[in-house]
């Protein structure tokens, strides 16, 4: 039993770079083009992997200690996070706020390792990387607040188990108030286009890139592959409301869920081709359209 | 069913709510032509078998009016009368979207207490029904195009059918019919005078209207 829970770890920490290369190649196809090889993020990681960092000598301890906090953190919520039916490795009622403010620590070095360069560019970074993911947070928490009243218990592998088809009978309309929100989440907090532009080569633009600028070598590696891992725990949360596969046979399960977000990262490609990134000021006004997505679904559960 | 008229509701109170937080008339003018035609297919779902030719003519009717002749109306006076094509709200867009939810909220408040004749055909019906009102009021008073007041109107227009059409789903077919011709005449008549305004003014920001003397 041990043994399958440790799965979805698992199936992240495997598949997680895979996604940032579906998004790119789709976007690649959407605009004509070849685009780079699926496989491009893996082959990114490893080949920094093998480089040495350079540090610059304005920085202390807490640049170093950037990377490493974050990929830790993120190892931690992996362990709390079910996926395709199976529970995840740590459950336990309130382990949902847990893994939302393990995110929000894997942010706040981040955001101290760009301040602790004493780059102007990268303080800017930081300071709408945090405004941002502050207005995303109300959405998060009322979304996870509708979905424990609807599926009545506070963790999150139970949490997930209880969206069946039954209760998207019950309560459809919500659940997709509730998708659509987290999925503003999703692209807010990994800084997707409409928030963000991964690909942006100007630093006046950037908000979440350019917050890692300064970081090379080993430690980019680490930033990479810990923003992947982060894309897919929160793809997690979207694909699990819209994708209730519950069969008898788990690997019926675990390859629904897999579909479903390969059909999340096709999606998010979608969008990054047919949108351009907001102006900086519309970008409250999108987060806080989510909020009010996920209040509606709650009142609608409550009700 | 019920399922069906509840997803409807939802979808409405998102109409309302892209009314409120869109910056672009065509967005807002599309998006009370859905909650029209929304609702006009909700009559279907709403009414017995017994009255399907009243429910039928009924639903065409509403249908025809609020999703094809209000659009074309007010995309004409749009395009007559040069209207740039932003609302200028006194209210902010992202507090007018806080505002409407505090109205939806409000409405779920106050339809738990609102003593009704019978029972709704689904519990979310009066809260939306008074929502939309609300927010129409809101739009009428807190956006300067004369044109943004007419949307504004018809929200409010749209919030009554749905409260007829859902709790009172016996009322006579001619007062139904009588309420949806005023509707016609006053958006065409509002049409009219908005071009003429424009033809006389340059502008049709109401605002300016109180400069007016005799």
């Amino acid at each position: 039993m041990l043994i399958a829970r440790l799965l979805p770890p698992l199936l992240a920490l495997v598949f997680a770079p895979l996604l940032l290369g579906i998004i790119s190649r789709t976007k690649a196809v959407v605009a004509g083009r070849v685009g780079q090889p699926l496989l491009q993020p893996y082959y990114d990681i490893w080949k920094l992997l093998q480089k040495g960092a350079v540090y610059s000598s304005t920085t202390t301890w807490v640049f170093r200690a950037g990377p490493m906090v974050g990929l830790s953190t993120i190892l931690v919520v992996l362990a709390l996070l079910p996926f395709g039916g199976i529970p995840a490795l740590l459950a336990f009622p309130g382990d949902l706020v847990l893994f939302a403010y393990l995110l929000g620590l894997m942010r706040f070095f981040t955001v101290l390792a760009a301040l602790d360069t004493g780059s102007s560019f990268e303080g800017m970074g930081a300071s709408r990387e945090v405004t941002f993911s502050a207005l995303a947070e109300p959405a998060l928490f009322l979304g996870l607040a509708a979905l424990a009243r609807q599926t009545g218990t506070f963790s999150l592998s139970p949490m997930f188990e209880n969206i069946t088809t039954e209760s998207w009978i019950q309560a459809g309309p919500a659940f997709v108030l509730l998708a659509a929100a987290f999925l503003v989440v999703f692209l807010t907090e990994n800084a997707r286009i409409p928030v963000d532009d991964p690909t942006t080569h100007l630093e006046l633009t950037m908000i979440h890139e350019v917050m890692v600028l300064d970081h090379s070598g080993l430690d980019f590696a680490f930033i990479l592959y810990s923003s992947a891992l982060k894309l897919w725990l929160l793809g997690t949360l979207v694909v699990s409301i819209l994708v209730p596969v519950h069969q008898s046979a788990v690997w019926l399960n675990i390859a629904a869920a897999l579909a479903g977000m390969v059909g999340l990262a096709v999606f998010t490609g979608l969008i990054e081709s047919a949108m351009a990134r907001l102006r900086l000021l519309h970008v409250p006004q999108l987060l806080i359209g989510a909020s009010v997505l996920a209040t509606l679904a709650l009142v609608l559960v409550l009700r | 069913m019920l399922l069906g008229i509840d997803t409807i509701l939802v979808i409405v109170v998102l109409t309302n709510l892209l009314v409120l937080g869109s910056s672009r008339l065509a967005t807002c003018i599309r998006s009370v032509a859905l909650q029209g035609i929304l609702l006009g297919v909700m009559t279907f779902a709403a009414h017995d078998s017994a009255s399907l030719l009243r429910t039928t003519l009924l639903a065409i009717a509403s249908i025809s009016v609020k999703g094809v002749a209000f659009p074309a109306l007010l995309f004409r006076a749009l395009r007559e009368a040069d209207i740039r094509r932003e609302i200028e709200p006194y209210v902010g867009y992202t507090l007018s979207i806080l505002i409407g939810l505090a109205m939806f909220l409000l409405s779920l408040w106050l339809s738990e207490r609102l003593p009704l004749p019978q029972v709704p055909i689904s519990s979310l019906i009066v809260p939306v029904a008074l929502c939309t009102s609300l927010i129409g009021l809101f739009v009428i008073i807190s956006r300067k195009k004369a044109i943004t007041q007419v949307l504004g109107y018809l929200v409010l227009e749209n919030g009554i059918y749905a409260f007829g059409v859902g709790v009172v789903p016996h009322s006579p077919l001619l007062v139904e019919l009588g309420v949806l011709l005023d509707v016609f005449v006053a958006v065409f008549v509002m049409g009219i005078t908005i071009f003429h305004i424009n033809r006389q003014f340059d502008h049709i920001d109401t605002d300016r209207l109180v400069l007016l003397k005799d």
